[in-house]
């Protein structure tokens, strides 16, 4: 009976979100180089933020391992940039993400959150000392060089491109089974094993589909530096801010993030180039004001003050919730 | 080469098991999850090293001064910034949650404090480095000094959990925060309590170990995880799992670093974590949980 | 009775600990009756329906449902075998509005339904708890019995062959205690086989067909509800010696 507002409440948002992407394809050609390097950095912390809050947001498991799968598709540009066409190393980094993600993920998500969020905090240090120890011991040489023929441009342009597949994945999961399962295992993971869902597997899935975003930014981004090593590619402030722009932003919605991503963006830009040295300072003093004063990012404010629909409960930031079994 | 490398593991194991009996208090008792712990343990070493090179004051001596300071501070942390998530919570994963969100970003202020100060270089200052023979093998006699001082330290705070009316107090809030309420125990106070003891044995632990490694300012993030992972496997709230815990993660590591390769002693560290969480999450000695 | 048994549990065993919640329980439920499962506050019931629904895996024993083993099974695998349940305290999904919180049981059951087919079901079966005109509500701002309501509507929603029913009758003022009462006995002339741990006599001597009684985890009486309620050792059990 109501196929038709179905089709129009599908349709509408996707067409208005072809435009909007179609329209910021032809940035390249107005703006100079200077706000293409800032458009890259929005862009690709606009995935980054956008895919950790596809899985942190519902099940409120707190990732702090975004830098992880970031470098490991930095990497694999890295070791086979050259060896294959650039789009075959970007399948192999969504496949080396994904595989590192199911051991995670299996590893860790059929237990209470604060494990996996345990996990995650070391992962990085444990992926950084074991390339450096195989870059030393085997390859003899700590960083590498990546000279590819890709353009400022062309970077730009393939993050939009994953940008947009990730929004119409995020929107099309928050009208799946899938996604429902997902809301009902934040709300209660009890009921929903009760009510027949695997809880372990959607989760891992659901970990598996962030990571191979964040995955494939890092492998987009990597030429962009010409030369890496692993300080460089894994660095936990990536994390960091990643975490700090989907709770600003507000981690329960598809847009919310964005919503972070664009000031903060702006902020750090401010920050490195006038406080080198105290950046992590003003980095945790803007995240400690952000988890104390708005708890529910920016769209919790505006669904809290005024907003259509206002939910029940304004969204809180996410929380782990404890095993019950 | 095996003794040498069997003490050094359980001179490192029992920093890593004294850390974590620090840790298991935060989170055991005062439910924060405290992701900036290993900042306060470098925050200590840190301290020592400039009370030894710029006021002539050697650790043993700071230790006395650094205990009553970094209870002092973990007090002020709880009650300045801990407190209002605490009020805020609905419940206890969302007070998780938002300790360790908040916590994280204490990190990184932390963090960024000492680089501003120190730099990113490794330091590390002279104070009782003459060798002492122990069955063959050549130890320093600082590490002697710093695991004779973690051995005397734990076993007192184990007895003050034990044998005392606030240790009973501390160990009731930890198993169930409303009964304890109930026969007149004040959460609040216990919960920062213990709070600030946790974070002065991180002083401790960061002091001794001073003593006998290089630090930096980097390394707080690999204490907070070695000290999780023993609280882990040790299980959350119990003291002694957490020493044998820290034993076993201690000499794994030493015998690894000695036999293979010092770059991977993470990578042990992930290891065991790895083995615990697939085999017995619950830690090596707790019970699974109704 | 004569109809064939569709749940069969025998020799379950659990311990927390040092504690022995469950203690060799063994009894059978046929099909279309209901049992009531009694017993002090404290004897095992609701880990019984833990150990029965998969919330908890047992020591030892069996659980058998229509032929088919599922001991141990992880719950969601246990759900789509057939068994529902409800919770000793309620547990809806609050942020979620009442049509969505029927859904979630539709969605993922054999047979799953999902859009516009399972938003019809779902108004369907809020119609015949009663709750019709809260399509859109949250669920987390319903009364008290509505929420209840709420509650077995999800576990309906499931088809389930084995519906488990732990105290939802508790806490309920004396009429809504009637509404509750009409609504599992229409369930039961639909054919459903029920487990309720019940207190209340009423609703026990009025639903139930069969009674288990247990007391610090061991079955001690299983009859029918006069026969149980009779019985000098369950008497023991809820009022002590000088009463039996």
């Amino acid at each position: 009976m109501n196929i038709v507002t179905f089709k129009s409440d599908f349709i509408k948002p996707v067409i208005l979100g072809a435009i909007i992407f179609a329209a910021l394809a032809f940035l390249p050609s107005l703006v100079d180089s200077y706000y293409m390097s800032l458009a890259i950095s929005i862009t690709s912390f606009a995935i980054l933020a956008t895919a950790w809050a596809m899985f942190s947001g519902p099940t409120r498991y707190i990732s702090l391992a975004t830098v992880v799968f970031f470098g490991i598709g930095a990497y694999t540009v890295a070791v086979l940039g050259e060896i294959l066409p650039f789009p075959v190393v970007l399948i192999c980094a969504a496949l080396a993400g994904t595989v590192l993600a199911l051991l995670v993920g299996f590893s860790t998500l059929r237990l209470a959150g604060v494990y996996f969020v345990i996990f995650t905090f070391g992962l990085t240090e444990l992926v950084r000392q074991v390339v450096s120890w195989y870059e030393v011991n085997v390859t003899r040489e700590l960083g590498r060089y990546i000279f590819l023929d890709i353009t400022q441009d062309d970077i730009y342009w393939q993050l939009l491109t994953l940008l947009a597949v990730l929004l119409l994945t995020g929107f099309i999961l928050g009208r799946s089974r899938l996604g429902f399962a997902l809301r009902i295992i934040g709300e209660d993971e009890t009921v929903a094993k009760h009510c027949g869902i695997n809880v372990t597997r959607v989760k891992v899935a659901l970990f598996v589909l962030s990571a191979v975003f964040m995955t494939l930014t890092g492998a987009i981004m990597a030429p962009r530096w010409t030369y890496i090593d692993p300080v460089i590619a894994f660095n936990p402030m990536l994390s960091f801010q990643v975490v700090i722009m989907a709770l600003l932003g507000g981690p329960r919605r598809l847009l919310g993030p964005i919503l972070g991503v664009i000031p903060l963006t702006l902020l750090f830009e401010v920050l490195t180039a006038n406080f080198p040295n105290h950046f992590s300072i003003m980095l945790g003093v803007t995240f400690m004001v952000i988890v104390y004063l708005l708890p529910g990012g920016v769209i919790g404010l505006y669904e809290k003050y005024g907003g259509p629909n206002k939910p029940s409960h304004p969204n809180g930031p996410p929380t782990t919730k404890e095993k019950t079994a | 080469m095996l003794s040498y490398a069997v003490f050094s593991g359980i001179t490192l194991g029992g920093m890593y098991a004294l850390v974590a009996m620090g840790l298991t208090l935060q989170y055991g008792v005062s439910r924060i999850m405290n992701l900036a712990y290993g900042e306060l343990v470098v925050v200590a070493s840190f301290a020592a090293f400039v009370l030894m090179t710029s006021a002539g004051i050697n650790p043993v001596i700071g230790l006395l001064i650094l205990i009553p300071a970094s209870f002092a501070l973990n007090w002020a942390i709880y009650r300045i910034l801990l407190k209002p998530l605490v009020a805020r919570a609905k419940n206890r994963g969302m007070l998780e949650v938002d300790s360790i969100l908040a916590t994280f970003g204490l990190l990184f202020i932390v963090q960024g404090v000492l680089l501003v100060w120190f730099g990113g270089n490794y330091y590390s200052y002279d104070f009782m480095n003459s060798a002492v023979n122990v069955f063959g093998a050549a130890i320093a006699a600082n590490r002697l000094v710093a695991l004779g001082f973690a051995v005397v330290i734990g076993l007192g705070f184990y007895l003050i959990l034990t044998r005392t009316r606030i240790g009973t107090a501390l160990r009731a809030v930890a198993v169930d925060p409303q009964s304890a309420r109930l026969v007149a125990i004040d959460v609040n106070f216990a919960a920062c309590f213990a709070f600030a003891l946790g974070g002065a044995m991180a002083a401790i632990g960061g002091v001794l170990v001073s003593m006998f490694l290089t630090f930096s300012t980097s390394m707080g993030v690999v204490f907070t995880m070695k000290a999780l992972i023993v609280v882990i496997m040790g299980g959350v709230g119990n003291i002694l799992g957490a020493l044998v815990a820290g034993l076993i993660l201690g000499i794994a590591e030493a015998l690894v670093a000695t036999y293979i390769d010092p770059g991977l002693t993470i990578a042990v560290t992930y290891v065991i974590f790895l083995l615990v969480l697939l085999i017995k999450p619950s830690g090596l000695f707790g019970r699974a949980t109704s | 009775m004569s109809a064939e048994i569709l749940l069969s549990v025998s020799g379950l065993h659990k311990a927390f600990g040092g504690l022995i919640a469950v203690n060799q329980m063994q009894f059978d439920v046929h099909k279309g009756e209901i049992l009531g499962l009694l017993g002090p506050n404290g004897s095992g019931k609701t880990t019984v329906m833990n150990l029965i629904s998969g919330a908890l895996p047992p020591n030892e024993g069996k659980v058998v449902l229509a032929g088919r083993d599922i001991t141990s099974l992880p719950a969601h695998t246990i759900s789509h075998a057939g068994i529902a349940r409800t919770f000793q305290l309620v547990r809806i999904l609050p942020d979620l509005d009442c049509i969505e919180n029927i859904e979630a049981g539709l969605a993922f059951r054999p047979g799953p339904l999902w859009g516009d087919a399972a938003k019809l079901a779902a108004r369907a079966l809020l119609d015949r708890i009663g709750l019709a005109d809260h399509a859109h509500t949250p669920a987390g701002d319903l009364t008290y019995i509505d929420q209840k309501r709420l509650e077995l509507g999800r576990a309906l929603a499931l088809q389930p062959k084995l519906l488990l029913l732990d105290e939802w009758l508790a806490g309920l003022n004396p009429s809504e205690l009637q509404e509750g009462i009409a609504l599992v006995r229409k369930l039961k002339s639909e054919g459903l086989t029920i487990i309720m741990v019940e207190h209340v006599m009423d609703a026990i001597r009025s639903l139930c067909d069969r009674c288990v009684v247990m007391n610090t985890g061991t079955k001690i009486a299983d009859g029918t509800p006069e026969t149980v309620l009779a019985d000098p050792e369950v008497i023991r059990a809820y009022l002590g010696d000088a009463h039996a």
